[in-house]
């Protein structure tokens, strides 16, 4: 499909249009940063930041929320139990090309085997509207060395690059394609190509590299400093709270847990959100904890970001945001880390 | 749309247990009690040793329990239970006749028929008979298609020994050789004193390239019962052995289970002593 050009005069009329849709997300301000949130109507288009550098949750929250539930009971159970697959038609608006390939990411690992159907049924509702960025949000981020600052193929429905007075419209799905078939959309031309050209030249030189070596090597180089001390050395800052793996957009270990009601009877099962770096994570009865030691923890979450997700969906396992490192009160880079593994093969 | 999701997302959750009524339940021990099930939908089970099941009672929660009975496709099936935290506190409290829910079967589980013709070595360590009742029982229904029969089980006390009715059993048995010890005697304990280990003195030599030996007990157990079986010669990969694991869902997806890259729950419990050893966090 040839991309098309939306005028920004015209982009509170593409949210009312979105709206007509369904739910609208999109990046507004929180205090000094920046939150995807629900845009409850066409007067808040204001709100909406599309200047956003980066968000502090992933749009992740919206397909695998914090709290969900999974099965309601009467009486206990087990009769009377009944699935909660729920969903309801969603666009998030301005998803950035690092989100937009770790939600490739979670679709891959959540289609595997059992196939989740409470996120697949979320996310087949899901209208994804990405939203090409310039420059890195911060220095923590390198979203360049793992691929991740062009949007995946396939990997949303409309994709928007900023020309200044309007939107270059990148046309990926049938869905996409339908909701760009309105008179706001017109054909792109010579200029709005060339726009476009330099936005992405601009780009590449604004994301630099910052890892030495291609992203393609980083299982491998993983694997072999297995026993290096880098993990050791990292570990004895890290407080086991969660935080890195809460921000984590590619992130989706869970805890089931169950929750009665008032009359003692009905409840709720329910999937929260869980951390490899939590202490109790790997505890089995009997208290034998088989990650007991935090290095073995912070090794285990920096493998699966470089090196288990991608082996076991094809797809990356980190994309190089940095909210892990930001949001970390000790400071812990999973890039610098990715930077130090490389010399214990050169050394 | 990615190529995930292509497919359409499927209809049914995969955490729908289903029911299971208690058709007969036994205390086995103070701290352990057995029960078998049947499956009100009459849709039956079919599983092989050393798969389990996750149990669920709903408003307390779910737990990992392995199948003890033999493999196959049953209309029954049945668990033995140690009594540890909310779930199989709760379980013991339940009453012939009752219902829970039951989602499964999980693991890889073992196909017997792959080491057909061999010599057979089970050691099982305190709980870790009940995943290797289900090997044993199986050798032992159709024992024509296996050589030597050898079966060492080692408790802490007298009292803790798991399925009494099944060791005389096999102890009776003229095609098997059974041994069992406890660490710490009772006054009225006949029977041979010490840790599992000194029962492999027992064991006759057999040919290592032609025996399977499956060691399921705690950790520290197989840790010592595995030098055992590689003195007498056997080959890590025809060493397996059952590993535990904290797992929420049993679908390859909550990453408890992890080890590595490996979940437990798809592509364990059983593993051979092989692959524990490249998996490095093993035991
Ligand atoms: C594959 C497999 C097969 C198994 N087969 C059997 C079997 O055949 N029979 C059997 O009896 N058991 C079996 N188990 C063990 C069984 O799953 C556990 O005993 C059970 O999950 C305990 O659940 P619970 O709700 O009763 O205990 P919980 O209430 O969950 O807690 C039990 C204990 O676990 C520890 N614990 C739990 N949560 C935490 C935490 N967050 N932090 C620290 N410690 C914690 C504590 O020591 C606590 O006392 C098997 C386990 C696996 C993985
Ligand atoms: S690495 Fe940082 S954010 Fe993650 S658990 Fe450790 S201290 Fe918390
Ligand atoms: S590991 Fe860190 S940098 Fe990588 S995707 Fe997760 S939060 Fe972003
Ligand atoms: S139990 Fe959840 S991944 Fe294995």
């Amino acid at each position: 499909m040839l991309p098309k050009v939306l005028s920004k005069d015209r982009f509170a009329d593409f949210v009312a249009r979105l709206l007509g849709g369904g739910r609208v997300f999109a990046p507004v301000a929180k205090g000094p940063q920046f939150a995807f949130a629900e845009i409850a109507g066409p007067d808040e288009v204001s709100r909406i930041r599309m200047d956003y550098d980066i968000s502090i949750l992933p749009p992740k929250k919206l397909f695998m929320p914090q709290r969900e539930t999974l099965l309601t009971f009467k009486d206990k159970g087990p009769e009377g139990v009944r699935a909660e697959v729920k969903s309801q038609p969603t666009a998030i608006l301005g998803v950035h090309p690092y989100d937009l390939h770790a939600i490739a990411t979670l679709d891959a690992a959540f289609s595997k085997g059992a196939r989740d159907a409470y996120y697949l049924a979320k996310r087949g509702a899901t209208t994804l509207i990405g939203l090409n960025v310039k420059a890195p949000a911060n220095e923590n981020q390198f979203a360049a060395d793992m691929n991740a600052i062009d949007p995946p193929a396939g990997g949303y429905d409309l994709f928007l690059t900023d020309l200044g007075d309007r939107y270059y419209v990148e046309i990926s799905t049938g869905a996409g394609e339908a909701l760009a078939d309105d008179d706001m959309f017109t054909p792109a031309g010579a200029g709005d190509h060339k726009g476009k050209r330099a936005y992405d030249a601009a780009k590449a030189a604004h994301f630099t590299r910052k890892l030495p070596y291609d992203t393609r090597y980083l299982p491998e180089l993983l694997d072999v400093s297995y026993d290096s001390l880098i993990w050791e050395a990292a570990a004895r800052r890290c407080f086991s709270c969660g935080t890195c793996t809460n921000v984590c957009p590619t992130c989706y270990c869970f805890d089931v847990l169950d929750k009665l009601s008032m009359d003692a009877h009905s409840g709720t099962r329910e999937r929260i959100w869980d951390s490899c770096q939590l202490e109790g994570f790997a505890v089995v009865a009997g208290g034998e904890n088989f990650r007991e030691e935090r290095p073995s923890r912070l090794r285990h979450r920096m493998f699966r970001k470089g090196k288990y997700i991608f082996e076991r969906t094809g797809r990356t396992g980190c994309v190089g945001c940095g909210r892990c490192i930001t949001h970390c009160v000790a400071k812990i880079s999973i890039l610098e880390a990715f930077q130090q593994i490389a010399d214990q093969v050169g050394a | 749309m990615t190529q995930a999701l292509k497919e359409n997302p499927p209809l049914v959750s995969a955490y729908l247990p289903r029911a299971a009524k208690i058709v007969e339940k036994r205390k086995l021990t103070d701290g352990e009690t057995w029960f078998r099930f049947t499956f009100p939908d009459a849709q039956g089970v079919k599983y092989l040793a050393g798969q389990f099941m996750e149990v669920s009672l709903f408003g307390i929660g779910g737990a990992p329990i392995s199948i003890c009975s033999a493999p196959g496709q049953r209309d029954d099936l049945e668990m033995c239970v140690r009594a540890v935290g909310d779930v199989t506190r709760a379980m013991h409290a339940l009453n012939v006749g009752d219902t829970l829910a039951l989602r499964g079967p999980f693991g890889n589980g073992f196909d017997m028929d792959t080491v057909a013709g061999k010599d057979l070595l089970f050691v099982a360590g305190g709980l870790g008979l009940a995943p290797c009742r289900s090997f044993i029982l199986d050798a032992l229904t159709r024992r024509g298609q296996f050589g030597r029969v050898t079966i060492l089980y080692g408790g802490r006390t007298p009292k803790d020994l798991l399925f009494r009715d099944d060791l005389a059993v096999w102890a009776e048995r003229k095609d098997a050789e059974f041994f069992v010890t406890v660490d710490r005697p009772d006054a009225d304990w006949k029977g041979r004193t010490g840790v599992i280990t000194t029962l492999f003195r027992q064991v006759a030599k057999s040919d290592p390239a032609r025996t399977a030996a499956f060691i399921i007990g705690p950790p520290i157990m197989f840790k010592f019962a595995v030098l055992e079986a590689l003195g007498r010669g056997l080959g890590k990969t025809n060493i397996h052995c059952s590993l535990e694991r904290r797992m929420k869902c049993g679908l390859g997806m909550c990453g408890h289970c992890q080890i590595r890259n490996v979940y437990v729950c798809q592509e364990g419990p059983i593993f051979s002593y092989a692959d524990v050893i490249r998996l490095r966090e093993g035991i």
